[in-house]
């Protein structure tokens, strides 16, 4: 069987929404046991894979298998072995933190004699033990989207798909979740993640997948496609705008890339020979990599 | 590299009980902190009609069709209280799920499927309406009208009609892209439904065309089945009621499901 050793495992997969191909010929892995990143601005095609893996959209073309299992046939087997964190909170906003677990343990099948201990669990997972007599609406945003892993991993899934984890929350509070994401993968659990905080890739993917107009456009471990595309080190030049064009048109002589980063243009793949440009000196990103392959600055 | 161990491969089949059991549950325990406002709205606007028919129109009448007014209502109003705890409930839980607390996303990435969610919601409502259908008959019973052994089948014809308006409701919020397209069904098919239903005066006065229409409104054969089953069954008629009720669930039952997939897989 040609999937057994990938958690995820597509190929050629197209879909069309109408005359918009959202997702155009793509191919990914998830080998299992590993966190893979899903790495795109928005429009990339990123949420639509992410709806694929669920069957909750059907391909146009292409194979799909989860955890062994053909899309989109034998999903709901798939589903029953995998757990799903939105991107849209979707919780029960009137129920009970505990209330909610309890719902989703019947859902996920958890056995009569082992939801108590599955709700426990989760509840320690997400360190909500406290408040599990809340009301959702009375929750922050960070303990919800800790609420909704904890839902996801119920089952004990050995495979977490995450939409955008950590969209829209604080700082500190997403160091929190990377936390919690990072202890799943110690443990032995499959993991995409869509993100567009490249942040995140490089700190929690073993592998990054870069998308841009639905298909990818870079695969590989976040240092070694620093280091193919963009090089140990980037010269980051400041100086008025007529500067930083002229800076531009010497790079582009010699060969090197660049890229605009509001008050500065930074020099890529220049590999020290930029020294008399008169700029900084700095470590090269995987954000550096994403502006370079997709043409798109993300915050 | 983690080695996985495979259960034995089995694809899961249509309508598996654990699947309803598990979108039943969501239902009940989210009715346990609604439950009583959704118990008033359903149980005491049909009440208020039955009672203002009643004392209203009863002064006037002192027979219809053969029943005192209040046995021809209290009895008549049991379809009444399914539509309004049946159609409706269903038509704005399933909207505001769908639009704005983007529930069935949460659902369809468990192993349920959509045939499954759309039947596991229409049993809960059709259970509710079982119950509350009986509530305004119990109220009639109280200003005169003479509880009978019949009234036993009245929640299961009530259950089945439910079911049946559930499904039709559910239809409606897979169709509507709004909702205030709901006015469109409500002021256009459910009110003329509602009324022409042989509830609150019989049928048979009114000119053929509005007969005919009312032969095919599933409310009608729930009045007339509740009323037979309280005041005993005449045979192949009620037979042809029940048929039709049935014939109603299973065409919303499946239109219901036929849209819902539209809706939520792309």
């Amino acid at each position: 069987m040609s999937g057994v050793d990938s958690a995820i495992r597509l190929r050629g997969f197209v879909k069309r929404f109408g005359p918009i191909t959202a997702v155009d010929g793509l191919d990914l892995d998830v080998p299992y046991g590993t966190c893979v990143g899903l790495l795109g601005p928005n429009g990339a095609g990123k949420s639509t894979t992410m709806k694929a893996l669920t069957a909750q959209v059907i391909a146009d073309e292409g194979e799909l298998e989860v955890l062994g299992y053909r899309l989109p046939g034998d999903s709901k087997q798939a589903r029953a072995e995998m757990g799903v964190v939105p991107q849209l909170d979707n919780l029960d906003v009137s129920l009970t933190v505990e209330q909610n677990l309890l719902v989703f343990a019947h859902l996920y099948r958890v056995p009569a004699g082992e939801r108590k201990a599955a709700i426990e669990r989760a509840l320690a997972m997400a360190n909500l033990r406290e408040r599990r007599t809340s009301k959702v609406d009375q929750l922050s945003g960070g303990m919800r989207r800790r609420l909704l892993i904890a839902r996801a991993l119920l089952h004990q899934p050995r495979l977490v798909l995450l939409d955008e984890p950590t969209v829209g929350l604080d700082p500190q509070v997403r160091q929190e979740l990377w936390a919690l994401i990072d202890r799943l993968r110690s443990e032995g659990v499959s993991i995409l993640m869509s993100t567009h905080y490249i942040e995140e890739a490089e700190r929690l993917c073993d592998e990054v997948t870069i998308m841009s107009h639905g298909k990818a456009v870079a695969v590989g471990a976040p240092r070694a496609l620093i280091a193919e595309h963009a090089g140990p080190e980037a010269i980051e030049v400041y100086g008025p705008p007529t500067r930083l064009t002229e800076v531009e048109g010497l790079a582009g002589e010699r060969g090197w890339r660049t890229r605009r980063t509001g008050t500065s243009v930074s020099i890529l793949n220049a590999n020290g020979g930029a020294a008399d440009l008169d700029g900084e000196r700095r470590v090269t990103n995987l954000e550096d990599v994403f502006v370079l392959l997709t043409g798109e600055e993300i915050t | 590299m983690a080695v996985a161990v495979r259960a034995p491969r089995r694809r899961l089949g249509r309508l598996e009980p654990a699947a309803l059991r598990g979108v039943m549950v969501r239902e009940v325990v989210n009715y346990s902190s609604f439950w009583r406002s959704s118990t008033f709205s359903s149980t005491v606007d049909p009440t208020i009609y039955m009672l203002a028919f009643g004392f209203g129109f009863g002064s006037l009448v002192s027979r219809v069709a053969g029943y005192s007014y209040i046995e021809f209502v209290g009895t008549g109003i049991v379809a009444t209280t399914v539509l309004f705890s049946g159609a409706f409930p269903a038509m704005y839980s399933t909207f505001v799920k769908y639009e704005f607390q983007h529930t069935y996303d949460a659902i369809l990435a468990a192993p349920v499927d959509t045939e499954e969610l759309v039947t596991g919601e229409a049993l809960w409502i059709a259970a509710r309406t079982g119950t509350y259908g009986c509530v305004p008959m119990l109220v009639a019973v109280v200003f005169g009208l003479d509880p009978s052994w019949g009234m036993l089948l009245v929640p299961g014809i009530a259950a089945l009609a439910g079911f049946g308006w559930a499904c039709f409701g559910i239809f409606i919020a897979a169709k509507s892209k709004a909702i205030e397209s709901f006015s469109y069904w409500q002021s256009g098919l459910l009110t003329p439904m509602f009324l022409v239903a042989g509830t609150f005066f019989p049928l048979d006065r009114l000119p053929t065309w509005a007969q005919v229409l009312g032969n095919i409104n599933p409310l009608f054969h729930c009045v007339q089945l509740v009323r037979h089953a309280v005041f005993g069954f005449q045979g192949l008629a009620d037979i042809g009621h029940l048929a039709f009720l049935v014939a109603f669930a299973l065409v919303a039952w499946r239109l219901a499901i036929r849209f819902m997939e539209r809706k939520l897989i792309l």
